[in-house]
């Protein structure tokens, strides 16, 4: 048993690594825009796919392969955001945004399909297939990477955030987006930027999905927004602390119960958010009060 | 106080009734073009269009009494569409009927989808809308999982319904007036809810929840009431829709599309109305059917429709009859200037459309 | 028809910031009772435990002798108590009508077919909307009304069941004289049937005007309670307002400083315009210490 499981344990908290990357975007995009972007799952397919074609038709390396597609997703994550979000106005506009986001999504599955067919794809690399051996059993290497990968793009988006001016600018809009205005920072700019950072994680996010997950195909976007959201809400809608704990803690703990069955290894993130906003509404670290609705 | 002062309040019932008694007719035609429809039409293919267009009508009306109402956005209703479809389904194999016995099981469908909902809504109605969004949407996950995981739900090969000696022509038939039977309960009783004491505390709550319970509305109740309501005729719906297909598998019982249309022929035809999902669902459910039909391609016919729905949440973002009905009043006090100032009450049932103008003093700095 | 309002003792605490402490008050049954204090002394706080909004970490609420702790907010208001809030909320999407017709007591279950409104309690509400001049505008909806009139739409609804109590949350804010001199009429007059008032109020005249008792709150606790004119001359009252250290400050400082000893005992500040009596002159002499601005 041991032997199962401390490779599951390893893999929970690599794999959570990854995750983490995909959350703290869709947590940032709630914190500053007040809307979930349920979009998040499919565009993680999206980036996994993108690297795909770079890495499979183009021969391009899959992490030197992310100078490219980061970039693009960023770039996709401002289009959104102006031309679907941003028009949105009036008293339903967190409704609308939530199902403007959820048709963004089909969209974009639709296009995959399109594009791609509903066969189930993989990247590979030559290292993703190798593993090493540490403590008797074996670790991917890609997990490891990837792992990396993450850690410095969350430490990055936490400068980002904390030590910039612009993160000071997108700090202040999660707060109050009234008062920021009143000082001088262009709340919608900031929005837009935000959007795009959120998004453009998902590029990297896709490229460690992909490479991690063994396989994937345009239906996997439903299995990752539905992780995804109770990831962001178990760690409290806006709190990037959070949505980084509940990533790491759940993987973890989907990957040890997937020992006795892989099935229901996914039904933990259901019964943990059941559980969690029975016992406390508003999440483990989330704010008491999430914006007046 | 001046009698005209007074008179705005009383005015209500009495000059309603003209526009009452055009409302009304127009309504009896709508519903008698609805029941000649099959005679009309007898091929099969217009009847099956009939049916699922009467199901959606149904279940966008029902999902309307409680996310329109209430303003709590459910994006899980497949839940109980799913549940109906899974009780009816099981009921007829493990209790072996055949043929016409098998609807003696469709009121287990509501009733079971309705049970269902009570802990469901327990859990997910204390927590705010955001949260509860996305709640419903977990709830939808957790199902489906459920049905593809669990012997009892046959897998992920699915369940197979008796088949019923019935003379092909008009096949479709008792399904048709079915489906409309339970589609015109469903306007109605979305209708008494909407003029009802407990539909203004939904509109309340939809307004301003903690001014409600400030003002003694039971808040739990009444959502816990809506969303029961909503579940059980879903679940209906659901169990119907199940012997005109004569088959079921997760994968169709709980389609996330399923709970999205839901979501778009209530806004597009005006959520919080009584006719609104109703019209929504008439004119998009048909439209939808066809597009399938024309692009063969399932994958374009998906992409179109998430096209739509952004097309509908960008420019009609009240929805058709609200935005009609605005239009028409607007008209209407351009050229009869002279009269007291109307307030914008349009045909009975459906009630007057949301507020335009004057957004909440926190409103306004959208990003 | 009316209650005496009563808290003991009640501490609230936000995170680090000690909102309410050891306070303790009683708002005499039938009395209009203001309670004025510097932002942040805790008034909102206050009424959220009273009304059930918020759960007192301590102490204890009494309504009409009847303890009510805890009691949530739609409980609260079936028993008698009912609240307007600062920034006024009213149902923009329902008409003026139906705003009116939500207010429910204990005993008008909603049932599937009971219309709101049945036929005494439509007239009562009517009686209310034209109680407070909005009865013009029943069939419309609330969204499109000025702000005045939302204040008087609000104060409405909290009476469509007749609550023993009421508390206003700054009433007077942001409305133009004419309007506060409506409101103060109104007030007197369900006063005088019955209905007991507390109001939170930074409009000095308003408060000093209308009310038979003042109740002053500094820093979540009750530091004067008693006559407008002799609360108004409490030192302590002065101190909350302007700050103690003021009174260390050599007398060459400013000015102000000389006023509350001297001043008070010649000049009560109520002696300035009471809004009954105020026929249109200028508000006289500065009214004293007024915080002013919004925000608890």
């Amino acid at each position: 048993m041991a032997n199962q499981i401390y490779p599951a344990i390893v893999d929970g908290i690599l794999g959570g690594g990854v995750y983490a990357l995909m959350a703290v975007g869709l947590t940032l995009i709630f914190g500053v825009l007040d809307i979930i972007n349920v979009a998040q799952g499919i565009l993680v397919v999206v980036g996994a796919y993108l690297s795909y074609v770079l890495s499979v038709h183009l021969h391009i390396d899959l992490f030197a392969g992310l100078l490219i597609t980061v970039p693009a997703m960023f770039v996709l994550g401002v289009v959104i955001h102006t031309t679907v979000i941003r028009p949105l106005r009036g008293s339903e506009r967190t409704a609308m945004s939530l199902l403007a986001c959820f048709a963004v999504a089909i969209i974009l599955e639709g296009a995959l399909y399109w594009i791609f067919g509903p066969d189930v794809v993989s990247l590979s690399a030559s290292y993703v297939q190798s593993s090493f051996k540490v403590a008797g059993f074996y670790i991917s290497y890609i997990y490891v990477y990837c792992f990396v990968l993450a850690v410095i793009l969350v430490a990055a988006i936490y400068l980002l955030l904390y030590r910039s001016r612009f993160g000071r600018a997108v700090r202040a809009t999660m707060q109050d987006p009234v008062a920021a205005r009143l000082v001088g920072i262009n709340i919608n700019r900031v929005a837009a930027l935000t959007f795009g950072i959120g998004v453009a994680v998902t590029a990297a996010g896709g490229m460690a999905f992909g490479a991690t997950s063994g396989g994937f195909s345009p239906n996997s976007g439903y299995d990752l927004i539905s992780r995804l959201l109770a990831i962001v809400i178990l760690g409290g809608l806006g709190s990037i602390g959070g949505a980084l704990a509940a990533s790491v803690f759940m993987i973890t703990l989907e990957s040890v119960v997937g020992i006795w069955s892989p099935n229901w290894a996914i039904v933990v993130f259901y019964a943990a958010l059941v559980l969690v906003l029975t016992i406390h509404p508003s999440g483990l670290f989330g704010r008491a009060a999430v914006r007046a609705q | 106080m001046t009698p005209s002062a007074v008179r705005p309040a009383a005015r209500r019932q009495p000059r309603l009734s003209g526009r009452t008694a055009l409302a009304v007719s127009g309504l009896l035609a709508v519903a008698a073009a609805a029941v000649v429809f099959p005679l009309a039409f007898p091929n099969p293919l217009a009847t099956t269009y009939g049916f699922d267009t009467l199901i959606f009508i149904a279940a966008a009306s029902a999902w309307n009494i409680f996310s329109g109402y209430s303003g709590y956005l459910c994006l899980g209703q497949a839940v109980f569409f799913g549940t109906g479809i899974y009780t009816v389904a099981i009921g007829a194999r493990d209790w072996q009927l055949t043929g016409d016995a098998v609807f003696g099981l469709l009121p287990l469908a509501g009733v079971v989808a309705a049970a269902i909902a009570v802990p469901l809504g327990l859990v997910a109605l204390r927590v705010r809308r955001h949260t509860f969004v996305v709640i419903t949407i977990a709830f939808f996950f957790i199902f489906q999982l459920m049905a593809f995981n669990f012997a009892f739900t046959g897998g992920t090969s699915g369940i197979v319904a008796p088949i019923l000696n019935w003379a092909g022509a008009t096949y479709n038939n008792p399904f048709y007036y079915g489906a409309l039977l339970l589609a015109a309960a469903t306007i109605a009783v979305s209708w008494l809810i909407r003029r009802s004491r407990f539909g203004l505390h939904l509109r309340a709550i939809r307004d301003d929840e903690d001014r409600a319970r400030g003002l003694g509305v039971r808040a739990m109740r009444v959502k816990m009431a809506a969303f029961v309501v909503s579940a059980f005729i879903t679940g209906l719906a659901g169990g119907l829709w199940y012997y005109f297909i004569a088959a079921v598998q997760p994968r169709s019982a709980f389609d996330p599309l399923f709970d999205l249309s839901l979501a778009l022929m209530g806004f597009f035809g005006g959520l919080g109305t009584v006719l609104g999902p109703a019209l929504g669902a008439l004119i998009l459910e048909p439209a939808q059917l066809w597009l399938t039909v024309q692009f063969t391609n399932d994958y374009l016919s998906q992409i179109l429709f998430g096209a739509l729905f952004l097309v509908v949440i960008l420019f009609l973002p009240r929805g058709v009859l609200p935005t009609a009905s605005e239009r028409i009043t607007a008209w209407r006090a351009a050229h009869r200037d002279r009269r007291a100032p109307v307030s914008p009450a349009p045909p009975a049932p459906a009630p007057p459309p949301p507020a335009p103008h004057a957004p909440a003093p926190d409103e306004g700095f959208v990003p | 028809m009316s209650a005496e309002l009563r808290t003991e003792g009640i501490a609230k605490a936000f995170g680090g910031v000690q909102a309410l402490e050891h306070c303790t008050l009683t708002v005499p049954a039938g009395s209009i009772t203001g309670l004025i204090g510097p932002n942040g002394s805790g008034k909102t706080t206050l009424f959220n435990v009273m009304t059930g909004y918020e759960r007192p970490d301590a102490g204890q609420v009494y309504l009409g002798g009847r303890r009510i702790t805890g009691a949530s907010a739609q409980r609260v208001y079936g028993l008698g108590l009912g609240r307007t809030f600062q920034l006024t909320r009213i149902f923009p999407r329902l008409t003026l009508l139906e705003n009116m017709q939500v207010a429910t007591r204990r005993g008008n279950r909603p049932g599937l077919l009971a219309r709101p409104g049945r036929a005494a309690g439509h007239r009562h509400v009517l009686g209310l909307l034209e109680f407070t001049g909005l009865a013009q505008h029943a069939g419309e909806l609330a969204g499109t009304l000025s702000y005045g009139q939302r204040k008087l739409l609000e104060l409405a609804t909290v009476l469509a069941c007749d609550p023993a109590v009421v508390l206003l949350d700054e009433p007077a804010g942001g409305v133009n004289p004419t309007l506060i001199r409506h409101l103060a009429a109104r007030i007197r007059d369900l006063n005088r049937q019955g209905t007991t008032f507390l109001i939170v109020e930074h409009n000095m005249e308003f408060v000093l005007g209308l009310c038979h008792q003042v109740v002053v709150l500094d820093y979540g606790t009750v530091v004067a309670a008693g006559p407008p004119a002799e609360v108004a001359a409490n030192p302590r009252v002065l101190d909350a307002y302007l700050g103690a250290a003021l009174d260390d400050e050599p007398a060459t400082a400013a000015p102000v400083a000389d006023e509350p000893d001297g001043g008070a005992a010649d000049h009560p500040l109520p002696a300035a315009a009471r809004p009954d009596q105020d026929p249109g002159q200028g508000p006289g002499p500065d009214p004293g210490p007024d915080p002013g601005g919004a925000g608890e």
